[in-house]
């Protein structure tokens, strides 16, 4: 029976004991472990949840990069297809331009051709003339003495020259 | 206080323990200080699994029991530790367990019991099954066997205080240290050796017993108290099952210890209980006739949750020291070694046994201790 009767003295020195361990371990033992432990887990979570952030940034960056890319491209295309486009009406302006001044040049050159036939031809009417004459002057040296005769021919001469 | 001193003089460990049967109509008989019968290996395990005024370590006593109830000690290879006596009685007495130096024996229930007697400042006090009465004009038993004398208040520092005093030594050297590593090295630094050791139970008993049964809101109120109990239960139950001095001194399974470790939770309980709690308690949802009846269960309820937390660890840790007890006791009531090759794989067995005990039974007194608290502070409990 005495076992299951606690005894006074036992009662009353755990009682203080107990009271004591807990007071002394409570503020030198529990609050600092279970304070570091707690903000230790609190840095863990942290730095998890940094972690996954930074991950959720990388892939959003990641998508921001290829859309750029994607964009960038398009841009690409769209810039040779203007400049194609630049190229081909260049060319064509060039080409015009081109043909234009060549049809100019045609013409005047065959303007100053026409023009310089046309001097050829005076200067050649003009020579002619003056050989003509000198040949009629030869001529008529040489044949007429007869003033008539000499007249006639002159006419006929100066009528046939106008004619050209 | 304390001195070990190999005693010729007497004492009271030698008392029941070690102590052989006699014959009572002998007029002197010489008795070998050995377990001779299973009635005095039931007397010493008794003896064992309760407390003491004296630390017995090592050995028994020869003693020559005569006629006139005095007993004399013939030689001795007893070693204990005298421990200090603190009584209440008409002011304080202080002494020491070896002042009972007067070894008698006195017949009770047909058997030879015996008891030291000792004179502390005039007054003569006789300790009869390690209680300390007043002698008067002698011990005198009545019929079931129970001293008649009146006791003095007895609050002496017995093996089981000091085996206590000790748990709290361990306690206090395993976790300040550890707790100043973690103030000087900070929280950036890995948790190691026994730091990381004490460290996973201290988080077990927050994350397995606290925060599910009090809630994540107001555990952290009560984790002091809880890894306090916790770590002094498993440790006194730890230092139970060691064989030997230090330890073996049976303090987790007496029920004075684990008493006021359970009154303790139940005022916590009271003192943390809020309105929900105490509406259930005394405005229980029930026809208003009943409660003449309902109120006084409630209440009864409420007690009876620290009495079995008395009865359930005090009980778990008494029975394992009786039961590997019993099987070494085996070879000595046979008086056969051979005894032995039974006795030692079951104690051994049951010792292990006694490790797992040991732990589960801490975690549950620290347990049911959260889950009353949780009761009493659950923001909405009714059902």
């Amino acid at each position: 029976m005495d076992l299951i009767i606690p005894s006074e003295g036992l009662l009353f020195w755990t009682t203080i004991v107990f009271v004591i361990l807990l007071v002394l371990l409570r503020k030198f033992a529990w609050k600092p472990i279970l304070g570091a432990v707690q903000t230790r887990e609190g840095n863990i979570q942290k730095a998890l949840d940094s972690a996954l952030d930074a991950e959720e940034r990388m892939t959003a960056l990641t998508a921001q990069n290829e859309d750029l890319l994607k964009q960038a491209r398009e841009e690409r295309n769209v810039i040779l297809r203007e400049a194609k486009v630049a190229g081909e009406s260049m060319v064509a302006e060039a080409k015009e331009a081109a043909q234009k001044d060549a049809d100019r040049i045609l013409v005047s050159a065959n303007e100053q051709i026409a023009n310089e036939r046309m001097k050829a031809v005076v200067e050649l009417k003009n020579q002619v003339g003056k050989l003509s004459l000198e040949i009629a002057e030869k001529i008529l040296k040489s044949e007429l003495d007869d003033k008539a005769k000499q007249e006639s021919l002159v006419n006929h001469l100066v009528e046939d020259v106008n004619l050209n | 206080m304390l001195y070990v001193k190999n005693i010729s003089r007497i004492i009271t460990v030698a008392l029941i323990a070690l102590l052989s049967l006699i014959p009572s109509n002998a007029s002197a008989t010489i008795v070998e200080g050995t377990v001779n019968s299973s009635k005095e290996l039931n007397d010493f395990i008794t003896h064992h699994v309760k407390d003491a005024h004296s630390w017995h370590i090592w050995g028994e006593n020869k003693t020559q029991v005569n006629a006139d109830g005095t007993v004399d000690v013939l030689s001795s290879t007893a070693i204990h530790i005298g421990l200090p006596i603190l009584l209440i009685d008409n002011g304080l007495v202080t002494a020491n367990s070896d002042d009972f130096n007067e070894l008698r024996w006195i017949e009770q229930d047909g058997d030879t019991t015996y008891y030291a007697q000792g004179k502390i400042n005039e007054t003569e006090y006789v300790m009869f099954h390690e209680k300390i009465y007043h002698l008067g004009s002698g011990l005198k038993l009545d019929e079931k066997g129970h001293p008649t004398n009146s006791r003095p208040l007895d609050f002496s520092l017995t093996q089981n205080v000091m085996s206590m005093l000790l748990s709290v030594v361990i306690l206090l050297l395993l976790f300040l240290p550890a707790a100043k590593k973690y103030k000087k090295q900070g929280i950036h630094s890995a948790p190691k050796g026994r730091q990381n050791f004490l460290e996973i139970f201290v988080v077990f008993v927050r994350d397995e017993i606290a925060r599910p049964n009090i809630g994540e809101k107001k555990y952290a109120r009560y984790m002091p108290y809880l890894l306090t109990i916790f770590f002094f239960i498993w440790l006194n139950n730890l230092l139970g099952l060691v064989p030997f001095f230090p330890g073996a001194s049976n303090v987790s399974g007496n029920i004075a210890f684990t008493a006021v470790l359970a009154v303790i939770t139940y005022l916590v309980t009271q003192f943390s209980g809020n309105k929900d709690y105490w509406k259930h308690i005394l405005l229980p949802p029930v026809p208003k006739a009943l409660y003449i009846i309902m109120i006084p269960v409630e209440i009864i309820g409420t007690l009876t949750k620290p009495f079995a937390l008395t009865i359930r660890l005090f009980a778990n840790i008494t029975a394992g020291h009786i039961v590997v007890l019993a099987f070494m006791g085996i070879i000595f009531s046979a008086k056969n070694i051979g005894w032995a090759g039974l006795s030692v794989p079951m104690g051994l067995f049951i010792s292990v046994l006694e490790l797992l005990v040991a732990f589960l039974q801490a975690f549950i007194f620290t347990m049911l201790s959260a889950l009353f608290i949780g009761t009493a502070v659950e923001e909405h409990g009714h059902h």
